[in-house]
């Protein structure tokens, strides 16, 4: 299943890129591959923003704007309301 | 008098067993409070309360050459985990993420860099293995930085399988993932696993608008013919409505066309709308008319909140969905006008 196309903020900074094969290993949709010791964006419209590459580029050479894409929890945020989405605080018990 | 424990005397080495922090037992066996718990926690109820002590476990029996495992401390978690690691040695390193699984944890930060940092310390772990190196599960990385852990705690970061039942297979094959390990899917049993907690979440609304439908029509017809002929229609209608975006939406997902959950969740219900019409539970042009447009809007709606359930939405497509909110609540209340027509024009 594939998601909205074109509007995910993934970027990479191919000339920072050492080449270490971190974001491949932590990417959980297959966005980067490593050729010639560097990584480039294969499928940007995969990205589902969660982050990992970012936290573990030892170069900071990739930025996006993370967080869970969740409708729940930005009309939650809107309206001011503790979110019931499952990436987000909730009750503690009912 | 005998010297206290660690008294000013210069201790023995066998002195203080209870300055070493507490290494528990896990065992692969579920009892019938964990299949309980289970059930319990993808019910909904006292899901965010279900949790175990953080600290350092052991499986089986193992040595200061055994691997090291790291998870969080929601108790459906590490229940898995321990049921897939059956008849093997080794560590299991749980974190303290306030009882919320490994993913979302990870994009809140709480499974991170700081609190494995500090549970390594607090668990004295460099002196119970002679290796320095942790597998965490992949999906973890969100919220811990390997290349900090290696600095400020001495471990080196190895990212296993997405999957807790691939562990096996990757620590058998020298700790390797196959590309298949790191992609996350979503299959039909993962999707439905999630709407008991779909159809909790809607509940209240969903009531109110079936309570309306039903006693509104009873006000103003008198109680036999109001709910006879319109409060039930309108009730069973709105319960199909439900089932379909809470239940029928994340089992149909791949199918239904367009990306946008909103796009699919429009295409399902008036699809439902027309299904009513044909078994005769939506009678009249006008009020099938009605149907379709608040059967499309609100399950368009519905299926729109199961973004943040799925494996693949991201927050950009997600602030793209949302902006559909006023359409939606506009489609279901003209929709629910024009669909009660018949009864108060």
């Amino acid at each position: 299943m594939r998601y909205l196309p074109n509007v995910v903020t993934l970027r990479l900074d191919e000339a920072a890129c050492v080449g270490c094969g971190r974001c491949p290993e932590v990417c959980p949709h297959t966005v980067f591959v490593v050729e010639d010791r560097k990584a480039e964006i294969a499928d940007r419209d995969a990205c589902m923003e969660c982050g990992a590459c970012v936290r573990n580029c030892p170069v900071g050479a990739i930025s996006v704007a993370a967080g869970a894409g969740c409708v729940a929890a930005l009309l939650s945020g809107t309206l001011g309301l503790k979110s019931e989405c499952c990436c987000s605080e909730e009750r503690p018990c009912e | 008098m005998s010297a206290p424990c660690c008294s000013s005397k210069p201790p023995e080495p066998s002195c203080c067993p209870a300055a070493s922090p507490e290494v528990r037992v896990l065992t692969p066996d579920w009892s019938c409070a964990d299949w309980w718990g289970m059930i319990s926690a993808r019910m909904g109820s006292c899901r965010m309360s279900y949790g175990m002590e953080p600290g350092l476990y052991a499986m089986g029996e193992p040595t200061a050459d055994s691997p090291v495992l790291v998870t969080a401390n929601y108790k459906l978690t590490v229940d898995v985990l321990r049921r897939e690691l059956g008849g093997r040695d080794l560590w299991i390193l749980v974190l303290d993420t306030a009882n919320v699984n490994v993913w979302c944890a990870a994009g809140k930060g709480t499974f991170g860099t700081a609190e494995l940092v500090q549970r390594i310390a607090a668990t004295q772990l460099a002196e119970k293995v002679a290796h320095r190196r942790l597998i965490l599960p992949q999906l973890g990385a969100p919220g811990v930085a390997a290349h900090e852990v290696r600095k400020q705690g001495g471990f080196e970061v190895v990212y296993g399988p997405v999957r807790a039942a691939d562990l096996p297979a990757f620590l058998d094959d020298g700790e390797q993932a196959t590309p298949a390990m790191r992609r996350v899917e979503f299959p039909l049993g993962d999707r439905l696993v999630l709407a008991p907690m779909e159809l909790r979440h809607s509940l209240r609304p969903i009531l109110l608008v079936a309570l309306a439908l039903m006693f509104l029509p009873v006000i103003w017809h008198g109680l036999p013919d109001g709910l006879g002929d319109y409060g039930l229609r309108g009730v069973l209608a709105t319960f199909v409505g439900w089932i379909g975006g809470c239940v029928l939406g994340p089992a149909l997902l791949p199918w239904l066309p367009g990306r946008a959950f909103r796009v699919k969740g429009a295409w399902l219900g008036v699809a439902l709308a027309l299904l009513l019409a044909l078994a005769g539970v939506a009678r009249g042009a006008v009020p099938v008319l009605g149907c379709v447009l608040w059967f499309g809007a609100g399950v368009s709606f519905l299926l729109m909140n199961f973004t943040g359930c799925t494996t693949f939405t991201s927050l950009s497509g997600a602030k793209v969905e949302v902006k559909a909110v006023p359409a939606q609540i506009a489609g279901v209340v003209i929709g629910l006008l024009l669909w009660s027509a018949d009864w108060w024009m």
